[in-house]
């Protein structure tokens, strides 16, 4: 919902500045997949919190529970069994809304308003403006924004804008047992992430890292990997995730240049028609045929 | 209602009515289109009753106008193959626009142009048809891949510009020509319009 009205840093479909006098926090949140356990309390703390319920599915032979994110639930563990040189490993990944530092949702989105970027970096969709068109889907390199079939607006993971924008951490973060969710300025978070990276590294995970993707300004949501030369391995994380360049194509070229070709045809068409005057029939032909009609009598 | 008894008949009532719910359809969309187009036109989505009816709406005109374009395609599509005569009429159309007819080759009930524009047109009627049901997010979308809905989004902006910079152009035409509306709207036209402009179609209906 609409918090934080005076820090937003970008607003969908919106051509001018918004405002900009009050400087916040850029802040972050910091999974560590190294550290989860698959336990899934992130789960019920974002259902508790956000008060989100889904419809109870049913197992499909793996821990995915729900099988994939809903409008109701906005994240979801994904547990991946991959054999690397290591071994056997289960990769757990926390899925959800990144928070792009620039958001493919935000610049596919036609409804002002309906997808708010905060100066803090949180990404959050204010369903009260959201038309259900479900262009977000199609501008997300995450396959993120889920449309509800009750009433077609579209949701996903606020990174709790509510609690953040009263200080408190994120519902997920407050909750997690391992200590594998953190929270706080994004610099902080990656001074984190660089510790714990190390320690990875020294352990033996020597391709250890942090993924926070340049392709999409880095984002709000980052993730200790350990094995961040293969981002793959966790369940389809986007190696080099970027606005696919259909929906720049889309967004930044095709909508000026149909606007001014639109714009000059009607010009076109008026002035054409003032300087060059009415395509009228001729006298002469209106003569012939009133003498062909006269003939004809 | 009869003008003049000596008026050429150039559209049927029904041709009429076809080409109108085509043309109705077509404002329609392309009002609630652009108003999902650019920030700046937004506020047109008041006129289809807020923003999310403008994205319930749009593509049901859509399949509206389809059909009835469908219909109206294959009525006129025999009258509108491209001649040698055609192609020259297209080479020289700049002198017209320029206003100077004298040497336009002469023509039957269309002219180059606008056979070309029925032919764009119904190219862009199906490019739009079928992007708009790939990117109709309430029943169609979910069986795409997104790499095929961000290619429909982007087709489906490109042949809508496209689409009603022709229209501009062939309503601008009509207007521009003048004694040409009224072909549409009550379907006659005067002799010597036809002889002025599409003679070879006036010496067909007059045996002149």
């Amino acid at each position: 919902m609409a918090l934080q009205s005076l820090d937003i840093a970008k607003r969908s479909a919106t051509t001018t500045e918004p405002p900009q006098a009050r400087k916040t926090l850029e802040v972050a949140k910091l999974i560590d997949v190294s550290k989860c356990i698959g336990c899934k309390a992130c789960q019920v703390a974002c259902m508790q919190w956000n008060d989100l319920r889904d419809e109870v599915g049913t197992c499909a032979g793996t821990y995915d529970n729900p099988r994939d994110m809903t409008d109701q639930s906005w994240t979801v563990m994904r547990y991946a069994e991959v054999e690397t040189d290591r071994g056997l490993e289960w990769l757990i990944r926390k899925d959800g809304c990144m928070h792009c530092e620039d958001p493919g949702c935000l610049k596919a989105c036609p409804a002002p308003g309906a997808i708010i970027k905060y100066t803090n970096g949180i990404v959050d969709f204010h369903q009260e403006n959201c038309i259900g068109c479900g262009y977000c889907i199609a501008g997300c390199p995450f396959n993120v924004p889920r449309i509800s079939k009750k009433d077609s607006k579209a949701y996903k993971c606020t990174l709790c804008s509510d609690r953040v924008a009263v200080g408190l951490e994120p519902a997920c973060v407050k909750v997690c047992p391992t200590g594998c969710i953190s929270f706080g300025s994004k610099a902080d978070m990656q001074d984190l992430a660089e510790e714990r990276v190390t320690e990875l590294k020294e352990r033996g995970f020597t391709n250890a890292g942090l993924y926070d993707p340049a392709g999409v300004g880095g984002t709000h949501v980052m993730y200790v990997l350990n094995h961040a030369d293969q981002p793959t391995l966790y369940s389809g994380l986007p190696a080099n995730p970027t606005i696919a360049p259909t929906v720049t194509l889309w967004k930044s070229i095709a909508k000026p240049l149909a606007m001014a070709g639109i714009a000059a045809a009607a010009l076109g068409g008026l002035f054409h028609y003032v300087m060059k005057g009415p395509n009228e029939v001729s006298k002469e032909v209106e003569a012939e045929v009133e003498k062909e009609l006269e003939a004809e009598k | 209602m009869i003008r003049d008894p000596n008026d050429l008949q150039r559209y049927t009532a029904s041709e009429r009515a076809n080409h109108w719910v085509t043309g109705i359809c077509f404002i329609l969309l392309a009002l609630s289109g652009l108003a999902l187009f650019h920030p700046a036109l937004f506020p047109l989505t008041m006129l289809f009753g807020g923003g999310v009816w403008t994205r319930i709406l749009h593509p049901f005109v859509g399949v509206v106008m389809m059909l009835f374009f469908v219909v109206m395609f294959f009525r006129f599509q025999s009258l509108n193959r491209m001649t040698g005569t055609d192609w020259e009429w297209v080479k020289r159309a700049r002198e017209m626009v320029n206003g100077d007819d004298h040497n336009m080759p002469i023509m039957g009930k269309y002219n180059g142009g606008q056979k070309l524009l029925f032919w764009f047109l119904g190219v862009a009627m199906v490019v739009l048809f079928a992007s708009g049901i790939v990117i109709w997010r309430a029943y169609f979308s979910a069986s795409f891949p997104i790499g095929v809905v961000r290619i429909g989004a982007l087709l489906h902006a490109v042949f809508a510009a496209l689409m009603i910079i022709a229209i501009i152009v062939h309503v601008y035409a009509a207007i521009w020509v003048r004694g040409t509306i009224r072909a549409m709207l009550y379907g006659t036209v005067t002799r010597a319009w036809a002889k002025q402009h599409h003679r070879a179609w006036y010496r067909q209906v007059t045996g002149k």
